[in-house]
């Protein structure tokens, strides 16, 4: 990043976004004075906040992940598709109820993240990072590939596990679904902050990220807090799996890839490698995504992600939380 | 893998029939189609691959029409024999089987394939060999009408054109339902539902309705309730979704649950059993789709069709496919009869396009300048999940 700010005419693109903003922000304010009532707010905020926390649980594991060893695990996308599928069997095939459902995804998840780096990353440690990378690209398409492979390509639609109740408030429908996402979600987060910051393995993966070979030197067991790290961060990833099986109904091989790619903005929005940025990332991404099709431009939604991506690297490549000597994890 | 062996079973068994009156008679059959006393018609079909299920219906259908015609004598007193290829829902295997079909098998005429892709890449082979190409459900106009304007002199179709269910939903709409403020909410990756959405709308207008909103979507997106939150606030009477049943289930489900209770209606990408799985029996309540045909309708033709379809297909009950791959057969059929030829492709195309108030299963069909039938559509309504038999509208 830092190369590229270098090469980059700052005072021209800062003049050329600063005109962008301000016709975008004339153009936007005219709609809402005449389209949207006090209600509409009030339903897209309901809309944006549910689809922006499951983009939070994928990219806290994204950012926990990166905070410990610096890599971009592109494969978590396809664990949360994973936790997605093992959600389903577990109410379609076994006819378990939501949270036993989403306990099981989470473990399967769990375990699958702790083989992706057995298997992958362990040995590509002392490598380069672009090396890393590259490897995660290639267990993303594996993955995919293998499930598709094994099971075919079609969609499948997620049971009813949660009667689905809606609610009105304030003139806005919100359903018991989105509640119980929401409520859950809030649940999952605190509980990884109480063992990041309260557990004697949340304080070994906070001396690992710091400083990797000083905290092998006081004897914490490095390759043990990698491996709980990545546990931890699929499991998240696959409780947003069954979240979304659940909020959208639809589930399929290939549906890890652009909310992986979303929550991966999420986290670099949030600042990469800091816990509360993914989160605060992953709900103002899904706000900003709700509004702008909200507002009728639905077919720049996926763009206005990749926008945001854009603007953050050139302008704030550490992210909202980011200070110049990051905290990791 | 039972279908597979079939297959070659028919291929092997038309093969060795050919070979064996290339024995008896010692003549070659070149000259197009006629081959002593049968009528030579190639199957250019779907049988496995992404859309096999197409193929496959349409294969039933042609089988079930050639054994009614061979038993009632034929045509012209020849009896048709079906030259059946794979095109592996592939639109290079489609042109492959094309050249096969005609050079190889002599047929007179072609019938395939089930997607208008797959049509459209075999046009110019038809074309140049002077063949007739018969699509039983290829909707899209330029199967038949180049993208310059130009008309594919031997390509037709049995099926109606995609534009022309907007029309039918407009119709709908505005005459049966009574709406005046309706939202169109479009599929914007398809050219499909770009064409349902223009036509409807421009139908609709000239009713006197008014559009309050239009929106779009792009394949593949799962969330759709914004969007939604915004045509609710325009507060339509109804709402035309064409798209694909992947993404309309999740919009009717999400719309349902956001208590939009209007009429929605879509076209026949809405007709799939995923589409009941993914927006529920419930949410689908109040939903209508446009078709070409309905096995529940009780016009006297169709269920005949459907009694003669259960009797030799272990009481199934046909679908559009069946429906188009058996009225295929019997249009060609039909023009040959005019023609008064069973060889002469380009006497059968002409009257083919010439063919008027001939009733099939799906309809009562005229073909158009452009080669397109003008036939009625169907209208079926989603209760509790199951599609019932709305009405028939006409063109």
């Amino acid at each position: 990043m830092k190369l590229a700010c270098q090469l980059l005419p700052y005072e021209e693109i800062f003049s050329i976004a600063f005109s962008l903003a301000v016709t975008l922000y004339l153009k936007l304010f005219g709609l809402f004075e005449e389209e949207w009532g006090f209600m509409d707010w009030i339903q897209q905020l309901v809309n944006g906040i549910s689809l922006g926390s499951i983009y939070a649980l994928i990219a806290l594991g994204y950012t926990m992940v990166y905070g410990i060893i610096k890599l971009i695990n592109f494969a978590h996308g396809e664990v949360f598709m994973i936790g997605a599928f093992v959600g389903f069997y577990a109410i379609a095939g076994w006819g378990l109820g939501f949270f036993p459902a989403l306990i099981i995804a989470m473990a399967v998840c769990a375990g699958m993240g702790m083989l992706i780096e057995r298997v992958a990353y362990r040995r590509l440690r002392g490598s380069t990072r672009i090396a890393a990378l590259i490897t995660a690209i290639g267990i993303s398409l594996f993955i995919q590939y293998l499930f598709i492979y094994f099971r075919g390509a079609q969609p499948e639609a997620y049971p009813e596990v949660i009667s689905n109740q809606t609610y009105n408030i304030l003139g806005a429908q919100i359903s018991s679904q989105s509640l119980m996402i929401l409520g859950t979600s809030i649940v999952l987060m605190i509980v990884l902050q109480f063992i990041v910051h309260k557990t004697k393995i949340g304080k070994a993966m906070r001396a690992v990220s710091h400083d990797m070979d000083a905290a092998r030197l006081m004897g914490i067991n490095v390759n043990t807090t990698i491996s709980a790290t990545f546990a931890i961060g699929s499991s998240l990833a696959g409780a947003a799996g069954v979240f979304f099986g659940v909020y959208y109904t639809k589930i399929e091989p290939l549906m890890g890839v652009i909310p992986g790619l979303k929550a991966f903005v999420a986290a670099v929005l949030g600042g990469i490698g800091i816990i509360p940025g993914a989160m605060v990332g992953g709900l103002v991404l899904g706000v900003v995504e709700t509004v702008v099709s909200g507002l009728g431009y639905s077919l720049w939604r996926d763009a206005a992600a990749f926008v945001i991506l854009i603007l953050i690297l050139l302008f704030k490549p550490s992210g909202i939380f980011g200070k110049n000597a990051r905290e990791k994890v | 893998m039972f279908f597979k062996k079939r297959m070659t079973a028919v291929l092997l068994a038309s093969t060795i029939g050919a070979a064996g009156f290339l024995a008896g008679c010692g003549s070659d059959s070149a000259g197009g189609g006629e081959s002593g006393d049968t009528v030579k018609i190639g199957a250019n079909l779907e049988l496995s691959g992404a859309v096999a299920s197409y193929g496959e219906g349409i294969a039933e259908g042609i089988e079930l029409a050639v054994d009614e015609i061979n038993k009632d004598g034929g045509i012209d007193g020849k009896e048709i024999e079906i030259v059946k290829v794979d095109n592996k829902s592939d639109a290079a295997e489609a042109t492959n089987a094309a050249i096969k079909l005609t050079e190889n098998d002599d047929v007179v005429a072609i019938i395939g394939s089930a997607t208008s892709g797959n049509t459209v890449a075999q046009a110019q082979v038809a074309n140049n060999s002077e063949t007739v190409l018969l699509s039983p459900s290829g909707t899209s106009p330029n199967v038949t009408v180049n993208d310059d304007g130009s008309l594919n002199d031997f390509v037709f179709r049995t099926s109606f054109i995609d534009p022309f269910q907007g029309t039918v939903a407009a119709n709908f709409a505005a005459n049966e339902l009574g709406v005046k403020n309706v939202a169109i909410y479009a599929d914007n990756a398809s050219d499909y539902a770009k064409g349902l959405a223009a036509s409807f709308k421009e139908t609709f207008e000239a009713a006197g309705g008014k559009i309050v909103a239009e929106e779009s979507y792009v394949a593949k997106d799962t969330d759709f309730r914004s969007t939604l939150t915004r045509i609710k606030s325009a507060n339509p009477e109804f709402i035309f979704i064409p798209g694909y049943y992947e993404e309309v289930g999740l919009i009717v489900k999400q719309g349902r649950e956001m208590g939009i209770d209007v009429p929605l209606m879509g076209a026949d990408g809405w007709d799939s059993p995923k589409l009941v799985e993914l927006a529920g029996g419930d949410s689908l309540n109040n939903t209508f789709i446009t078709n070409h045909y309905s096995s529940g309708d009780p016009d006297e033709t169709i269920q005949s069709f459907v009694t003669k379809f259960g009797e030799k297909y272990n009481g199934s009950s046909p679908d559009a496919f069946n429906a188009l791959g058996y009225d295929s057969v019997y249009m060609l059929k039909d023009a040959m009869e005019r023609a008064e030829s069973t060889s002469d492709a380009k006497k059968i195309k002409d009257a083919l396009a010439e063919t008027k108030d001939l009733t099939l299963v799906t309809g009562i069909i005229s073909v158009d300048e452009d080669h397109n039938p003008i036939k009625s559509a169907t209208v079926l309504e989603y209760k509790d999940g199951e599609q019932v038999f709305k009405t028939k509208v006409n063109p």
